[in-house]
């Protein structure tokens, strides 16, 4: 059995967000981490590997740098890291993104293709998907169980008042949402093998079966008008009264609101 | 000379500190209250790798560095100093001296259940009258048929009740070095369960009160002959040696305690409010926390050197690590002690409070001062080195 588990780096919002004169985040700036739904995916995936000896391939597309996080997955047990790295790609939305995957997938067997729900820098949920569309296979959105039935997966899937349990014959994807389970840690043998193992690293010439004008910033129909870091809200406004008076006076805001 | 670290090194950093923030951050005060050994965390670790992470791949080891591990005890003990001395006992005390002095029949049997945390390791050299003093030994071995017979006990023993492999320092004999009569030392490798093995008092104290000190009694205690650890008779230098490699590990837990209570310290005063303003924002605090800043800077650098000098040593067993092992521990430690005091004084009235983890890191920095060779042995053993 064959995963691939595409995982992006992504900025550690802890030490705080900087952006491009063109709206997109400075990624070489910023701290970054592994994205937790993406991490969420690829432990799903390494445990198909304790259970069913699954061969477990991690692939991002993003700067050199990006090839850390590569070994990060590597270090919690992940077989084989594949990088898709070139200036021609930089600057791509979700469709630019997936393209590109797709592109990069296209040379790998797999049965499964697992991603997380979405990276915490963009929030759009579309790349997992948009992949599969790409593909032509299958896709489960926001895992939270995943079972392996002969040639199927079953998949609990997180509905907003329920849940759904889909069955899909494989090759399909996944798309993991952080809750499936708790990440393992690495371990710091792990670390040290993960630093002399090798990585592939892919331009756009490895690319099978995509058009250039579906790459990068040129091609990708989401243009970022403006983008700023949240304006930290006010201090507000403070009264000291007793507790009927207080009643009274919320509720009189509330009314002048129209929110009552 | 680089002072800038490997990116593994980095890396590893990032999971001890990730492991530190929230396996161990959260149980330091109730371990420290209840005087709890903390069983389930040494667990996690056992199953991480941490208790064997210099140790050779083929014996169940991580196959890193001695910085590696000095990182690891460091950044546990950020967060717990009783959890940085736990690894440390085990790693420094047990786990090297028979990865460095243990046949490959006793490596084979030992060490990977020592790395994998199926078993935890201790070291018994201390005894109520010989702790710097290691001739003053009584702690006896007697060879019987195919046993040795242990008679004695030995006191302040780290992971004492809560090991299962002990390394055992005794007197097998007498003899005579440049006509005085000495006592012959030699190690051994003991048991937990074995008949005639118990623990006597466990020890309340000050700091580090979850890690789990007692007297070990040894009565008619009988181990197997292939139970010698090195040669008979070379017992006082794998202790010694010992000891060297179990000062970094030291230096490594005072060096953490120190960050530890500088980067609460450095959180609190930015929050405190006196006379209208953080109080950060006095020149008394930024001085303070700028003495401290430079000191825990300048005792890392010794900690790493220390360990890295201790790597030399593994590649060329010609080198030797131990006066940088004693500058590594003689200045963590008062470093340790000076910093989190001051943390302390920085806090004022909420520093020796229990539920402020800078009066608890203060009360664990003291015994970096002592144990494994007090900061007087390691200025007796940096002089030696100077004045010869």
């Amino acid at each position: 059995m064959k995963v691939v588990v595409c995982i992006k780096q992504v900025p550690d919002t802890k030490g705080g967000v900087q952006f491009n004169p063109d709206g997109t985040l400075n990624r070489a700036a910023m701290l970054t981490i592994m994205n937790p739904d993406d991490k969420a995916g690829l432990e799903a995936a390494l445990r198909l590997k304790d259970q069913y000896g699954a061969d477990v391939t991690v692939i991002t597309m993003g700067l050199p740098k990006a090839e850390d996080v590569l070994r990060e997955a590597l270090a919690m047990g992940a077989d084989h890291g594949i990088l898709v790295t070139d200036r021609v790609l930089g600057g791509a939305d979700t469709w630019a993104t997936s393209t590109t995957l797709a592109g990069a997938i296209r040379n790998l067997d797999y049965d499964l293709i697992i991603t997380g729900r979405q990276a915490i820098d963009g929030d759009t949920a579309q790349v997992g998907p948009q992949i599969a569309e790409h593909l032509g296979i299958p896709v489960i959105s926001y895992a939270e169980e995943i079972k392996i039935d002969g040639d199927s997966v079953i998949v609990k899937r997180q509905y907003e008042d329920r849940y759904h349990s889909l069955k899909a014959k494989m090759p399909c994807l996944i798309t993991a949402l952080s809750e499936l389970n708790e990440p393992r840690y690495m371990t710091p043998g792990g670390i040290f093998d993960a630093y002399d193992a090798e990585i592939t690293v892919w331009g756009r010439a490895n690319l099978v079966d995509v058009d250039d004008s579906n790459l990068g910033l040129k091609g990708s129909p989401t243009k970022i008008a403006k983008a700023s870091d949240k304006v930290r809200k006010g201090s507000g406004e403070k009264v000291t009264l007793d507790p009927e008076e207080s009643v009274a006076y919320i509720v009189g805001k509330l009314k002048d609101k129209h929110v009552i | 000379m680089d002072f800038t670290l490997s990116k593994e090194h980095e890396m590893a950093r990032t999971l001890f500190r990730e492991f530190a923030e929230k396996e161990v951050k959260p149980l330091a005060q109730e371990v420290d209250e209840t005087e709890q050994f903390p069983r389930a965390t040494v667990d996690k670790m056992g199953k991480l790798g941490f208790l064997g992470i210099p140790v050779p791949k083929e014996y169940g080891g991580q196959g890193c560095d001695p910085l590696t591990y000095v990182m690891c005890v460091e950044e546990l003990s950020k967060v717990c100093g009783t959890t940085g001395v736990i690894v440390s006992a085990h790693t420094s005390l047990c786990v090297d001296p028979i990865q460095t002095y243990g046949t490959e029949e006793q490596k084979a049997k030992y060490l990977p259940d020592l790395c994998n945390g199926n078993k935890l390791g201790a070291f018994g050299l201390t005894e109520p009258g010989a702790g710097t003093d290691a001739q003053g030994q009584q702690t006896k071995a007697v060879l019987d048929g195919d046993e040795w017979v242990l008679n004695g006990s030995k006191c302040f023993i780290t992971n004492g009740k809560e090991a299962d492999v002990y390394i055992i320092i005794a007197v097998t004999g007498v003899v005579e070095k440049r006509g005085r009569k000495m006592k012959e030392i030699s190690a051994f490798i003991v048991e937990k369960g074995t008949p005639g093995f118990t623990f006597g008092t466990k020890e309340n104290k000050m700091g580090i009160r979850g890690s789990s000190t007692y007297e070990l009694i040894f009565t008619d205690c009988r181990i197997p002959k292939e139970n010698l650890l090195g040669q008979k008779g070379k017992g006082f230098n794998i202790a010694m040696h010992t000891l060297d490699g179990g000062r970094i590990g030291i230096a490594a837990q005072a060096l953490g305690l120190a960050e530890g209570a500088l980067e609460t310290t450095i959180r609190y005063v930015q929050e405190r409010k006196q006379f209208g303003r953080s109080i950060a924002q006095f020149q008394n605090t930024q001085f303070q926390l700028a003495d401290m800043a430079t000191k825990v800077e300048a005792a890392k650098m010794l900690v790493y050197k220390a360990a890295m000098k201790k790597a030399e040593y593994q590649a060329d067993h010609k080198t030797s690590y131990s006066v940088e092992a004693a500058m590594a521990k003689l200045c963590a430690a008062e470093v340790a002690m000076e910093v989190t005091t001051k943390a302390v004084q920085l806090h004022g009235g909420y520093g020796y409070i229990r539920e402020y983890d800078v009066e608890r890191m203060m009360r664990d920095a003291k015994i970096t001062e002592i144990y494994e060779g007090t900061s007087e042995v390691q200025r007796m053993v940096i002089s030696a080195n100077i004045i010869k």
